[in-house]
């Protein structure tokens, strides 16, 4: 088999048994592999109503068929796949840096854990020998500490995946972390694992993949790489500033959301800007496996030096909380980062928390010294600690924004879509961005369609962002390239400089198959339908294909964007029509016909 | 003739011997070509033009009230 390893590693934790399985390659040919193949495997074997905690939901572990092939760039990605203890959906949570590379060196393409172990343990595997082991020594340990100690107990050249304390507390906001920084952040993943009683897993592999036609991947390599190289933001823009760039020119658009998105520009946007953080903060650039682009940040802050903040982040933790003091930023989330939290949420929990104290909902008699009001720099930091920790109100923000308001009779304050915090963007006024919130299979979401990138970066082209008109069609083409992007094992960011058939070229050079633009775009519309089928059968429907009511109720009330409603009420009946749907948002017989789904 | 001034602000690499903040001194009713003339930007370098906050064209006339962002190719997520 090419590209695949042809091996999928199932272990169950409540009774020990390892088994090593073939790859279901005709399935593969239907779902590619990673986000897609894994989701699908999921779906076909566990209940689709099953409660995220229950010991029968399992937690599947997969790279695609181009992680940790050599020479392919970005090509160090795996997935996280389980039913979300957050939204309620099918969870899907993506992360970089080496670890998912290096299970593809061992000889697998996916690791499925079932079942619970009744003490803490950690699964090692080295090629072919795989052992589950005590981890009673690194149970309640920071991610970072665990990770150091497994890399001495094992082998230093190992990779390490693990779960902070906010995923062995059950956080349904916690993260799935790997090699120290790299976060498979969203939906709660981390809390599955944690459920399981699973700290880590440990891998070190020894052979390659191997490639179907070594002469056209080099042709095709060389010719993405450049691509890659002279496009200005694969090629400057990234490399130069990360992420955090965005922070000016999303603010400078007014769609900069502060306060809990109650306003829509910030006006000390340049403090924590990308180019301040690369002025005073920056140590080193950083790549994941095998990428060209290094858009990873290294920055220090007196003792602390880790890796990020990307701009979700910085905006998280920055605006979103009304903090201007991007030091505290870098602090909050290197704290986000050894509790094992995913940044978004949490940063977007503690800002909901700031509005509902702000409306005096939470009470200072609850905050045990430790203000809550917006622009309270240290408050970022210690609410990170304490919402991992589960310490005083800490223990009602690790539920998430949405339980957190409903707690205190309020989720409208909850800025989320499925119950799953909002990233960086008020779509108000970016129209296409606003429906992919809406209708994204793991709630609120910005990598499931990247809408920004044509309605504000201008790429592939300009789109008019207060635009409604057209933007369902433009909705489901970025869902379904991105969702076959998801199951490759390279990263999202490759495709601002790489379309659709240069993907289908480097798939069929490393796998042999024959996959074109329009086959690979054929395969995300089925993985998006499937992933939509589940959602269903979980008891999600049309009423939960919105944004919260500030965000489709209230204009935006100031900065250049001031005065933008969401049009979504407009587009989401023409989306679902799109998307061969019926108008309430179910895929029809005769879509499914088309797409093969069973 | 007469003339009138332009607040502009640059980001990400244009900063790079330019600063954050220019004015522009230009005559009345100058467009964004003259300032990234003026400022000497190549038009490639040119990714994203806002005129207060809204997409704007090199060859818009401009209003002395008029603020003008100008980035080079960024991304992210
Ligand atoms: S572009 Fe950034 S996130 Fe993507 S693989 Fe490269 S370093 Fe990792």
């Amino acid at each position: 088999m090419y590209g695949y390893r042809g091996t999928v590693l199932r272990i169950n934790l409540s009774t020990g048994d390892i088994k090593k399985e073939a790859l279901d390659k005709e399935l593969a040919k239907q779902y590619l592999g990673g986000r897609g193949l894994a989701e699908k495997m999921f779906a076909n074997e566990v209940d689709h109503k099953i409660e995220p905690f229950d010991v029968d939901n399992k937690l599947f572990i997969a790279a695609g068929p181009l992680s940790g092939v050599q020479t392919v760039p970005t090509g160090g990605r795996y997935m996280v796949i389980t039913k979300s203890p957050l939204t309620g959906t099918i969870a899907s949570s993506n992360s970089g840096g080496r670890w998912g590379a290096e299970l593809k060196f061992a000889g697998y393409d996916m690791v499925i854990i079932e079942g619970k172990s009744e003490k803490p343990v950690y699964i090692s595997i080295v090629d072919e020998e795989v052992t589950i082991k005590d981890a009673a020594h690194l149970w309640g340990k920071m991610t970072s500490e665990t990770t150091e100690m497994l890399l001495k107990e094992n082998n230093e050249k190992a990779k390490v995946l693990n779960i902070g304390p906010g995923g062995e507390k059950l956080s349904r906001i916690a993260a799935v972390m790997n090699d120290l920084d790299r976060a498979a952040g969203r939906s709660g993943v981390g809390a599955v694992m944690g459920s399981k009683n699973l700290k880590a897993i440990v891998v070190k592999g020894s052979s390659k993949p191997e490639v179907a036609d070594k002469d056209k991947l080099k042709e095709v390599v060389k010719r993405v790489n450049e691509k890659i190289r002279e496009n200005g933001v694969t090629g400057q823009g990234l490399p130069t500033y990360g992420t955090a760039v965005l922070v000016n020119i999303i603010n400078e658009n007014g769609v900069f959301p502060a306060n809990n998105f109650q306003q829509s520009t910030f006006a000390q946007a340049e403090e924590i800007s990308g180019e301040t953080l690369a002025d005073k903060y920056l140590v080193k650039r950083v790549g994941c496996y095998g990428c060209p682009i290094a858009c990873g940040r290294h920055c220090k802050v007196d003792d602390i030096e880790s890796g990020g903040p990307e701009y979700e982040t910085v905006w998280g933790f920055g605006a979103d909380c009304g903090v201007s003091d991007l030091a505290a930023v870098i602090k909050a989330n290197y704290w986000c980062n050894e509790v094992g939290l995913d940044t978004i949420s949490a940063s977007a929990t503690i800002a909901a928390a700031m509005e509902l104290y702000q409306r005096g909902l939470i009470k200072d008699d609850e905050l045990d010294g430790l203000s809550l009001e917006f622009g309270n720099a240290e408050a970022v930091i210690e609410w990170t600690k304490r919402m991992g920790l589960r310490e005083g109100l800490g223990d009602k923000m690790a539920e998430g924004s949405y339980r957190l308001g409903e707690m205190y009779g309020a989720p409208e304050y909850s800025m989320s879509v499925k119950k799953q915090e909002l990233p960086a963007y008020d779509p108000r006024a970016i129209q296409g961005q606003g429906l992919a919130y809406a209708t994204s299979n793991r709630g609120g979401c910005h990598v499931r369609a990247y809408l920004i990138s044509p309605e504000i970066l201008a790429l592939p082209e300009k789109l008019d962002r207060f635009e409604a008109n057209g933007k369902p069609e433009w909705v489901k083409i970025f869902q379904d390239l991105t969702a076959a992007i998801d199951s490759t094992g390279m990263c999202l960011f490759t495709s601002f400089a790489m379309n659709a058939d240069d993907y289908a070229d480097i798939i069929n050079a490393v796998t042999g198959d024959d996959y074109d633009a329009a086959s690979l775009l054929a395969t995300g519309d089925r993985i998006w339908n499937m992933e939509k089928l589940f959602n269903i059968d979980s008891g999600l429907g049309k009423a939960d294909d919105t944004l919260p009511k500030r965000l489709l109720e209230e204009g935006i009330v100031d900065g250049p964007s001031k005065g933008s409603m969401s049009q979504l009420d407009e587009m989401l009946p023409k989306y679902y029509d799109v998307r061969g749907w019926d108008a309430e948002g179910v895929p029809t017989e005769a879509k499914l016909a088309e797409l093969g789904i069973k | 003739m007469r003339k009138m001034t332009i607040k502009v602000r640059l980001f990400a690499t244009l900063r790079t011997d330019r600063g954050k903040e220019v004015m522009v001194d230009g005559p009345e009713a100058m467009t964004c070509r003259h300032i990234i003339n003026t400022l000497e930007i190549p038009e490639e370098e040119v990714a994203i033009l806002l005129i207060n906050g809204r997409d704007g064209q090199l060859d818009t006339p401009l209003s002395p009230e008029d603020i003008v962002s100008i980035f080079p190719p960024v991304g992210g997520g």
